[in-house]
């Protein structure tokens, strides 16, 4: 909006704000936008540091009396701890799986010629435009039918399917435009085509592969309702959504443990987002432009 | 791939036989998650909805397309159908005109904070729904929650307001809830699209003496319309997807008034808190047609959408 204005070059026509004004009002205005869209989120952590009691009674967002001992009873008595870990595992192993198996789907179909290509397109596109929500009976059929309906692996493995389509479009697009050169060189010295995918093009394909992570990270992290439908019947593999969900549901009234809970759930992904944010959207950037 | 720019050799048969066999094992990994997760459940639900199947361990008997008999019959199919899509109607178009301003505010590169400001509008995004059913639950609560609060101390309502216990609101409510939740991915893919601007055009723009507002309405987003095609694709879909907003908020409640489709395939498949038997079959049957009622619409947005573009370029 305000690019036209980056040198100090006069306008010919008279405004009513100069562009340095004009920005500071831009300023004003997201910095109270942005303090009422997190106002939810800084209330909860300020919550989770009051005892049950000075949650309502006490309205300030700064505790009078903070106390962490919600954090000990969410971590301990309500399992946030082993739920912690249970989707940390999922998230970790499915972003793996989803990494590789995406980036090496992605070098084949951008850059090679093979019969069956254009039906493998043809079927990773018309997929994308069907919702995914209504497809979870026959995954969870399919986990019950290999003896992985109620376990942890069950979960990450299902997770891998999330947003895998456009993970492959996206590297596909990346790949199909990069110049020949590189691979015609790798082949000239030898160099074989495992070697020239991990050695060379992996690496070059460093924004994509920030992207994927961040969005698939994101994706397990937050995914609700396959992990809720696996857990049913077993608590004990429950992942932070479920845990923090089912915590709701049980102890209806102990808002500090929750707001603790809630917290300890939404630390890494925040704290991952912001030191991955700027090549998440310059990835993207480039994605779009390929 | 090129391999005929090279001299022929006499092992080149054998050595373009492995190239093609490592293609396709190249695409081992990639088959398996996208066989297992992505294509055998669309194909699968056909099939199941044509059973009656009490669980994954009983046994299914084929019932043709009873099922689909029942569901036409069902009312509340058809109001968790209409709510579904009221709700994308609702959200769709405020989520991606907000996102749009927010990004174009957000593109200038001499604004300060303004990667700050980009992850405080993405914090919502990486918040899990069951965390955001909690605060909002104690937000909106119509006992001494801080938004009843502040209205009444306002002087804006006379009465609490019981945003997510009235039937009549709840869907509303969700709806807010859900533009506040995601935003931030909408405004991101129209952050990307921004980048695809050429800055050349903003200095030529410059130098004819044209103004920011100008160049924003008449330069930026005519060039990222196409944008706006996928982009509204991809939000349509993702709003169809609220079933963990909804589960964690209300769980369809109160008297059903916010079951969406999602949640009402949930609940025929797997809830027996009514202490009704599971029907997979079923909620396949109501799945796939809507499912199918989706794609219809979608690629008749393609075609409108290619109709317009077409158009557009006669000009």
């Amino acid at each position: 909006m305000t690019t036209a204005s980056r040198t100090p070059m006069r306008r010919r026509r008279p405004s009513l704000l100069s562009p340095r004004r004009r920005r500071l009002v831009v300023s004003i205005l997201l910095a109270a936008l942005c303090a009422a869209w997190i106002y939810p989120m800084l209330w909860m952590v300020s919550a989770s540091l009051k005892t049950n009691a000075a949650i309502f009674a006490d309205p300030g967002l700064i505790p009078s009396e903070p106390t962490i001992e919600n954090y000990f009873r969410a971590w301990t008595e309500a399992r946030i701890g082993a739920y912690f870990f249970n989707t940390l595992f999922v998230t970790i192993g499915s972003v793996i799986i989803v990494t590789v198996a995406a980036a090496m789907m992605g070098y084949v179909l951008g850059r090679r010629q093979f019969p069956g290509r254009g039906l493998i397109f043809g079927l990773l596109v018309f997929t994308l435009f069907v919702p995914q929500g209504y497809t979870i009976i026959p995954v969870l059929g399919l986990l019950s039918a290999v003896g992985l309906g109620q376990s942890l692996w069950g979960v990450m493995l299902a997770t891998c399917g999330g947003s895998f389509v456009i993970f492959v479009m996206l590297f596909a697009g990346y790949f199909n435009q990069m110049p020949d050169e590189l691979e015609e060189a790798a082949r000239m010295d030898g160099v074989g085509m495992v070697k020239t995918f991990w050695f060379v093009m992996l690496p070059l394909s460093q924004p994509i592969i920030v992207t994927v992570i961040v969005m698939q990270t994101l994706y397990a992290w937050n995914d609700f309702l396959l992990p809720l439908v696996v857990t049913l019947a077993n608590p004990a593999i429950r992942t932070l959504s479920v845990g923090v969900y089912a915590f709701k549901g049980e102890n209806f009234v102990d808002w500090g443990g929750m707001t603790a809970a809630s917290t300890i759930s939404i630390l890494p992904v925040v704290i991952l987002f912001l030191f991955l944010q700027r090549y998440f959207i310059a990835g993207l950037a480039g994605a779009v432009k390929g | 791939m090129t391999d005929a720019a090279l001299p022929a050799r006499p092992h080149r048969k054998a050595r373009r036989m492995r190239q093609t066999a490592l293609v396709y094992l190249f695409l081992v990994p990639g088959m398996m998650v996208f066989g297992a997760f992505i294509l055998w459940p669309l194909v699968a639900s056909e099939w199941y909805s044509l059973l009656d199947w009490s669980g994954f361990d009983a046994n299914p008997v084929f019932v043709g397309l009873a099922n689909y008999r029942e569901l036409l019959g069902d009312s509340y199919f058809w109001d968790a159908f209409r709510r579904s899509f009221i709700f994308m109607l609702a959200t769709v178009p405020a989520q991606m005109a907000i996102s749009l301003v927010l990004a174009v505010m957000l593109n200038d590169k001499l604004l300060k904070l303004s990667s700050l400001y980009r992850t405080l509008i993405f914090l919502p995004v990486v918040t899990p729904v069951a965390v955001i059913g909690i605060v909002m639950t104690l937000m909106l609560s119509p006992f001494n929650g801080p938004v009843n609060m502040a209205l009444l101390d306002w002087g804006l309502t006379q009465r609490t307001i019981d945003f997510l216990g009235s039937p009549r609101l709840v869907l509303w409510t969700l709806a807010v809830i859900y533009i506040w939740k995601w935003v931030g991915v909408t405004m991101v893919y129209w952050l990307a699209a921004l980048q695809t601007v050429p800055a050349e055009l903003f200095e030529a723009a410059r130098l004819d003496g044209v103004t920011g507002r100008q160049v924003t309405m008449y330069i930026v987003l005519p060039m990222i319309a196409p944008f706006a095609v996928v982009i509204a694709l991809i939000s349509a879909i993702s709003a169809m997807n609220v079933f963990p907003l909804v589960q964690a908020m209300t769980q369809g409640g109160p008297f059903y008034s916010s079951e969406v489709m999602e949640v009402y395939i949930f609940r025929t498949a797997f809830a027996s808190a009514a202490g009704t038997v599971p029907r997979l079959g079923y909620a396949s049957a109501a799945g796939v047609f809507f499912g199918l009622s989706i794609m219809v619409l979608t690629v008749f947005q393609i075609l409108a959408l290619r109709q317009a573009r077409r158009q557009g370029g006669d000009q």
